[in-house]
């Protein structure tokens, strides 16, 4: 079990100001939705609390050390992060591709093991993918490929998943299947947090959620009581409808 | 998850095998017998001399150099992720030439040429690393552009000094910007060095498949990406000087041996890095026994023979694969 803890966290997007620094924990069990429209940094704030950007100000703790201070080895085997962009780089198989999620775990000597195969293998059963284990990555559809990345965090395992945007070109069933999956990893005393374009999923999944606003402002807090319609279409710039489905709402824009 | 031992056994025997033909044949062809002999510390001393005075050096400094700039060329590849690098892309073998050129202009040959080549090489190698790094952030691409921009500076001052050379000195220099091993006759510094590195970067192997699929996500798994960048910059100079300073800057085998491979062997580096030794070591003995033997007792520069060589097989395995 893990905890992230930004404090009085200021991230550094060139040319804007510093607006409300943020002061947030991610406890395990906990679901964390982002949202913000585009250009917010949504991105920044992930890539800052994982640690692979300096933030303008202020800290992040990883379980009440500063996250700054930990080797990049220490911080992988407790924290996951599925990218919104990925590089291919030379060619390789989907399963090569889930068992780089072993890679903080053996030492510089160790080839991946049978535990290390069966870890990756039923990562892709879980994501749906373990048909595809020998393909190449560059044939597969972007549906596929995202699955795939998080499949290659389901490997390595953390106790924090940071997950960047991570429905993104996934089908309704798909979309839903990994919400479950994050939900899931959250429930087994993981925490998550996520950025997401969807509303109605955020509403759905998350139990907690940060709204980021594209001058640096933020608020953050149980998602029932952020879930304001005023709060969120402030948020957008666009005005929305709520209905109640299944006693979770749902946002639809106005035209 | 990879076998190593079948494909890099198949190549270290290749290897073998190459080195033999290469010490057999000549101007004198010495039966397998009588090499066996000469090793055995007994032999004709015409046999002894010819083995081990000439051809075993030559043969040896061959391999080392090609096993060189093979891993020189995977190791760039990786760094920049691009597919076009070799190990002269970052400009240092311009910077080795004009060092070496400048030297022979000089009119002072033999260690001095060499020494001319490793001084070049080394400021060459400072400069881009100074200048990449710049007052910005580092990336591959602003490394490549700076190193491509500085070898073409190199390549103006090479054509420069050709241009104002005697005519009888052009030849000489010609060689040597083709690569050349007729004076390479100290294998042991450049096979010292490919075995230390094999095995500094075989421990690496696995952060350098995660590094290939970019920074941040090496960065995500544990990766520390800038001293690991770093050190495959640094690490891949001082191969690429070292082999251009043995044989001058002979092209080709750094970037077609690595991509042969890859097609052959698939992208895990802990089995292409070694398999770049013993490939690129093999090529490039095959090539530079071809050249002392064609048009024998006249000498071909190795560089037209590894591309000559290398082009059609290349091409072959591309075609092939999908």
């Amino acid at each position: 079990m893990s905890r992230l803890e930004a404090r009085q966290l200021v991230i550094d997007i060139p040319g804007r100001g510093d607006g409300r620094a943020l002061d947030v924990c991610i406890e395990p069990g906990q679901v964390w939705g982002v949202l913000g429209p585009n250009g917010a940094g949504k991105t920044t704030l992930l890539h800052t609390l994982a640690g692979l950007r300096a933030p303008r100000s202020g800290q992040v703790r990883l379980d009440d050390r500063p996250l700054a201070a930990l080797g990049r080895r220490r911080v992988a085997r407790q924290l996951g992060l599925v990218f919104q962009e990925r590089h291919d780089g030379f060619p390789a198989t989907v399963r090569e591709t889930a068992l780089i999620g072993r890679h903080p775990y053996l030492s510089p000597w160790q080839m991946e093991g049978a535990e290390e195969l069966r870890l990756a293998e039923a990562a892709l059963e879980r994501l749906d993918i373990a048909h595809l284990a020998d393909r190449l990555v560059g044939t597969l559809s972007g549906g596929e490929r995202q699955r795939l990345a998080i499949a290659t965090v389901l490997t390595q395992a953390p106790a924090l998943w940071l997950a960047d945007e991570p429905t993104n070109h996934l089908d309704l069933h798909h979309q839903t299947e990994v919400m479950a999956l994050l939900a899931g990893e959250a429930r087994q005393g993981r925490a998550v947090m996520m950025c997401l374009h969807d509303l109605n999923l955020a509403a759905r999944w998350c139990d907690h959620l940060l709204l980021l606003y594209p001058g640096g402002e933020a608020c953050w807090g149980p998602a029932e009581a952020m879930l304001e319609p005023a709060a969120l279409e402030r948020l957008y710039g666009q005005r929305l409808a709520t209905a109640w489905v299944d006693g979770a709402p749902v946002f639809v824009p106005l035209k | 998850m990879v076998t190593l031992a079948r494909p890099l056994g198949g190549l270290a025997l290749a290897a073998l095998a190459a080195l033999i033909l290469s010490v057999a044949l000549g101007s004198v062809t010495l039966p397998p017998g009588e090499i066996l002999a000469v090793l055995r510390g007994q032999g004709s001393p015409l046999a002894q001399t010819l083995i081990l005075e000439l051809r075993l050096p030559r043969s040896l400094s061959a391999f080392a150099v090609g096993g060189l700039l093979a891993v020189a060329g995977a190791l760039m590849q990786v760094l920049l992720r691009n597919p076009l690098a070799d190990p002269y892309v970052l400009g240092l073998s311009g910077g080795a030439s004009v060092g070496a050129l400048a030297a022979m202009l000089a009119g002072v040959g033999g260690l001095v040429v060499s020494g001319g080549a490793f001084a070049g090489a080394l400021l060459s190698t400072l400069l881009v690393f100074g200048l990449a790094h710049g007052r910005g952030g580092w990336t591959p691409a602003r490394l490549l552009l700076t190193g491509v921009v500085v070898a073409a500076g190199w390549g103006a001052m090479i054509t420069l000094m050709l241009a104002v050379t005697p005519a009888d000195r052009l030849p000489g220099m010609l060689y040597w910007l083709m690569g050349d091993l007729a004076y390479a006759r100290a294998p042991w510094p450049p096979l010292a060095l490919l075995l230390v590195v094999c095995l500094l970067v075989m421990p690496l192997g696995r952060s350098l498949n995660v590094l290939a699929r970019g920074p941040l996500q090496a960065a995500a798994l544990g990766v520390s990406v800038r001293r690991l960048e770093w050190g495959i910059y640094l690490g891949a100079s001082a191969l690429t000087a070292m082999a251009v300073t043995s044989a001058g800057s002979i092209g080709f085998v750094g970037l077609v041996v690595p991509h042969m491979l890859r097609l052959l062997l698939g992208n895990d580096q802990r089995l292409i890095l070694p398999a770049c030794a013993l490939a690129g070591g093999t090529l490039l003995l095959l090539a530079d026994t071809l050249a002392r033997t064609m048009i024998a007792p006249e000498q071909l520069p190795v560089g037209v023979i590894t591309a000559l060589l290398g082009v059609p097989t290349f091409l072959y395995l591309l075609y092939r694969s999908q």
